[in-house]
């Protein structure tokens, strides 16, 4: 019988196999930031135990920093960075501190480096690693003393989860997004309907995505409580690829290459459960609740509530069903976050923004600091400060209420983020998850639009 | 984490039963971003008494805990069990434990010892006549043996094993450090590295 996707790439890291036992999978690169870190580096150095392979780990500042110029002025938020500083000063790990041209949201910094590739192993102590993913290989988030394991060891003992085919067949219609379908997908199958899965995103829609879409969709697999998501290589990856800073060169590419092609799921192969999703169908999709899965399309009303969790939610919110979801007012846009902070997703920003006022307090937060470069050498800054934007240094920014940039209790955003938890952005604040294209549109009338509205 | 075969030393003996684990480290604590500098934190609201048993000097360089029944109860922060043995402590003693404290004790290498109840009043008894009594933890016999006594206390077979070779979970990997050595020079030439 033929195997998946997340089935070669599983067995082609197994260091060792023992009945009973978890396997001992082999760990290709391990991302780090200064929030799920400190502590394992502390346990690494009361046990007198080293970093294992410095050369496969990677450090960044993300979480706590802020998005505008000066230091960080919150001292617990302050030790935190420095600590990370000093661990990878100490075990020898490469750290990208802010200011520096590679920091950024640590799911943005590996594949702009071009160390995300096809078929490896990737793990980081933070759940959002799932976007890896895109590349075609496993990655998924782990907690603390997890990391302190693949430090020391660069494995990590895990059973194979199983595997899940998420089947998206047509063509996504005009001004419909990677997030909007990501959204959709969470909505039909629940915050819980990826549990014990890797999901690997397929068909002909999945196909057409951009790497930056196919990264959106990963990304938010953890929403749908999957443990991985994952989609092949193919054209698209390996023309992203060529060329970045750790892609192979000269013949390694083309070996590479060659290896990175049978990484696909054999036809004859069986997933222990498949979705099907008609592309066609969809149009911009938008979340009304506390949860991922609580979403619909934009040209709908809320929906009724099905049971007590839709109406706390609802209550949270400040929100009635029936209302139409395009009636719903709007203090503050944020666009940015490992889901949407991405190039392509400000360059669609600034062609709605174009010649445009925004009427909310709008927040564009560039995912890294190669991403604000490329952005202010194609002149969006421009766009975004004409328009009435605010423009930011990189990191997680409002995706969490860590850093400076909070919403106040009560506050309601659109956000190109991945989370509407009660309290995700700040005490008290009412978050809607959108597209870019969603959030930019929203900014311009003060309450969520989609641009063909506009 | 360190071995832990047979341990000696001096005990101090706390009489409270129910000591949960917001006793042991309270939640303030738990902000830090080391593993390291909990022993500040351990009972640190009741340690402002000074009449507070850790506060004495008569029990200076004690290496057990001798504790009352249902000891580490309640949240299952681990930062209780940091907290104990970087304070200088090595095994508890207890008629009986909190599940997730004593499961977090074996993860970290501090011996927990079931002893009954009756047992654990005596050596409070000792203790209290005489701080200077030494108790020793044997975990090679299963036994716990103070002023020429010896009682034996129950440990399962593979927890007991761990406890002895000193292994955590990345010891239990680092055992097959050959196979992940042999895994690494079979992988291909062209995969990244962050260097
Ligand atoms: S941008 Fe948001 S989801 Fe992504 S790593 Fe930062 S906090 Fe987590």
């Amino acid at each position: 019988m033929g195997r998946t996707l997340a089935e070669k790439v599983w067995e082609q890291h197994v260091v060792r196999r023992a009945e009973g036992e978890p396997d001992l999978l082999f760990i290709d690169l391990h991302l780090i930031h200064e929030v799920t870190s400190p502590q394992a580096f502390d346990g690494l150095r009361m046990a007198g135990r080293k970093v294992r392979r410095p050369d496969l780990t990677i450090a960044t500042e993300d979480h706590n920093v802020p998005t505008v110029l000066g230091p960080i002025e919150d001292p617990v938020s302050k030790t935190q960075v420095e600590t990370l500083r000093k661990n990878a000063a100490e075990f020898g790990v490469r750290l990208h501190p802010m200011g520096d041209a590679g920091q950024g949201v640590v799911h943005i910094i590996g594949p702009q480096f071009g160390l995300t590739q096809p078929g490896m192993t990737i793990v980081c102590g933070d759940s959002h690693t799932s976007t890896h993913g895109a590349f075609g290989g496993i990655a998924f988030g782990i907690g603390t003393s997890e990391v302190e394991h693949v430090l020391a060891t660069q494995t990590l003992p895990a059973y194979r989860p199983k595997t899940m085919a998420i089947e998206v067949k047509g063509d996504l219609p005009a001004g419909v997004t990677a997030k909007d379908l990501i959204l959709a997908i969470i909505a039909k199958i629940g915050t819980g309907g990826g549990q014990g899965y890797i999901v690997e995103y397929r068909g002909e829609a999945i196909r057409k995505l951009s790497m930056e879409g196919r990264m959106t969709i990963c990304n938010m697999s953890i929403e749908a409580g999957a443990r991985a998501g994952m989609i092949a290589p193919d054209e698209t990856t390996f023309a992203y690829l060529k060329g970045r800073a750790h892609a192979p060169q000269g013949d390694d590419w083309d070996k590479a290459v060659e290896h990175w092609k049978t990484l696909r799921t054999d036809d004859d192969a069986v997933f222990d459960r498949v979705v099907e999703i008609e592309a066609a169908e969809l149009s911009p999709f938008v979340t009304w609740g506390t949860n991922p899965g609580q979403g619909a399309p934009l040209n709908t009303p809320i929906p009724s509530p099905r049971n007590s969790e839709d109406e706390r939610a609802l209550q949270y919110m400040g929100l009635t069903a029936g209302t139409p979801l395009s009636d719903i007012q709007v203090d503050t846009v944020f666009v940015g976050s490992c889901t949407n902070g991405r190039i392509e997703d400000l360059r669609a920003v600034a062609d709605i923004l174009k010649g445009r006022q925004v009427k909310a307090r709008t927040l564009i937060v560039p995912g890294s600091m190669l991403v604000k470069l490329e952005a202010e050498k194609e002149g969006l800054d421009k766009v975004f400060i004409e328009a009435g934007a605010e423009w930011r240094q990189a990191g997680c920014s409002m995706c969490l209420g860590m850093n400076p940039d909070t919403l106040q209790p009560g506050e309601r955003s659109a956000s190109t983020s991945n989370r509407n938890f009660e309290g995700r952005q700040g005490k008290g604040g009412r978050t809607h998850l959108v597209s870019p294209q969603v959030a930019a549109a929203t900014a311009v009338t003060g309450k969520l639009t989609a641009p063909a509205d506009l | 984490m360190d071995a832990f075969t047979t341990h000696t030393g001096t005990a101090v003996p706390l009489r409270r039963s129910n000591v949960d684990t917001d006793q042991i480290i309270p939640a303030v604590w738990l902000k830090q971003v080391s593993r390291t500098g909990f022993e500040k934190g351990l009972f640190s609201a009741w340690r402002e008494d000074p009449a507070f048993v850790l506060n004495q000097d008569t029990y200076a360089g004690a290496t057990i805990l001798l504790a009352g029944p249902d000891f580490g109860t309640g949240s299952s922060r681990e930062h209780a069990v940091w907290a104990i043995q970087q304070y200088g402590f090595r095994a508890v003693i207890a008629a009986r434990f909190g599940d997730i404290f004593r499961n977090n004790s074996t993860k970290m290498g501090l011996l927990p010892v079931i002893l009954d109840e009756k047992v654990v009043e005596h050596l409070h008894d000792l203790v209290e006549a005489d701080p200077s009594t030494e108790i020793t933890v044997d975990l090679d016999k299963r036994e716990v043996r103070v002023a020429g006594e010896a009682h034996s206390f129950e440990i399962d077979d593979y927890t007991r094993w761990r406890l002895m070779e000193g292994l955590d979970d990345i010891g239990l990997t680092l055992r097959h450090a050959d196979d992940i050595a042999t895994y690494e020079n079979g992988r291909q030439s062209w995969l990244p590295t962050t260097v």
